[in-house]
């Protein structure tokens, strides 16, 4: 499969990105902010660092970015759109996601791994769970508390959008291994169509045993799975 | 002439900045004060104030200078 790697100025994960998807035996490139269009790609990610210095918002610039026009249509059209962490924060700022994040609750910035329970195994995004249905993988940020109002909650949890809350090791949804004080321990969510998703989390720092996680796999095989699907048919 | 845009987190919103602020207030002695939000203060020269240019800064306030689901805005002119 081929995947098209965004990359803004102050980005800091495209590297990972594209490291991750070739140590799993797939295509990766890179595409430049300032290009007008995505080609040639079964689907897009967006990663994570700090986008024209997360100045104002953080994603609130990066989202004008030519890129993201086409990226729009891209999603649109269906196609497989994955943000991570500042990626995330992008999306939802697009509103290619519902929400916002913002400042983590105790003000600091956390760097450390974390577990996730996979809310709805049933996306393109999480159908390679693992049978436990929790997973070890690495926070880095500053503005991941999660938000969006009652109404837009009941409508995401109705149709299925949460994919992933912060668990504790048994998969206990518990305030204390809510990282950044994210409402419902949201660490990432879908769109209506289930083709766009994002969550803070990194799980392309967490592919490869040798670096403390290949947890984080789980994510991409899932999309690579409904990829090879969709080619087939 | 200038715009002064005051961007403030809605009141569903968590303010932990806010809440940080009113602990430190209380802590130096400073009692009374309820509730404090911490926002954005933004001063910019413009051209004018008419209905037209004031309703293209407010579209600006909606699409950019604000996300309006976490936060509210007030511009004034002066």
């Amino acid at each position: 499969m081929r995947f098209s790697v965004l990359q803004f100025p102050g980005g800091n994960s495209d590297q990972d990105c594209v490291h991750a998807v070739r140590a799993l035996g797939h295509e990766a490139k890179y595409v430049w902010h300032k290009e007008s269009a995505i080609t040639d790609s079964d689907a897009v990610l967006v990663p994570g660092g700090f986008s024209y210095g997360d100045y104002l918002r953080a994603g609130a610039i990066a989202r004008f970015s030519p890129i993201m026009q086409a990226l729009v249509d891209y999603a649109k059209s269906g196609g497989l759109v994955l943000g991570i962490c500042n990626g995330f924060q992008i999306l939802c700022e697009a509103g290619l996601l519902p929400g916002a994040l913002i400042l983590n609750r105790e003000l600091h910035f956390r760097c450390e791994h974390v577990f996730l329970s996979v809310a709805n195994r049933e996306t393109a995004f999480t159908r390679a769970s693992s049978e436990s249905g929790i997973m070890r993988v690495p926070i880095a940020h500053g503005e991941g508390c999660y938000f969006a109002d009652e109404p837009t909650l009941a409508k995401m949890t109705s149709g299925g959008q949460i994919l992933w809350q912060y668990c504790d090791q048994t998969g206990a949804l518990s305030e204390g291994a809510n990282p950044n004080g994210s409402v419902q321990n949201i660490a990432g969510v879908c769109n209506e169509q289930g083709n766009v998703a994002g969550l803070m989390p990194h799980p392309e720092r967490a592919c490869e045993s040798v670096i403390g996680s290949s947890e984080g796999k789980e994510i991409f095989e899932s999309m690579i799975q409904t990829l090879s699907e969709k080619s087939q048919n | 002439m200038k715009a002064k845009i005051t961007i403030t987190p809605k009141k569903a919103v968590l303010d932990p900045q806010g809440k940080a602020v009113l602990n430190a207030l209380e802590h130096l002695g400073y009692d009374g004060v309820s509730d404090v939000r911490v926002g954005k203060y933004l001063e910019m020269d413009v051209p004018s104030d008419s209905p037209e240019f004031r309703e293209r800064l407010n579209e600006a306030c909606h699409r950019f200078l604000s996300n309006p689901v976490i936060e509210d805005f007030q511009v004034e002119f002066e």
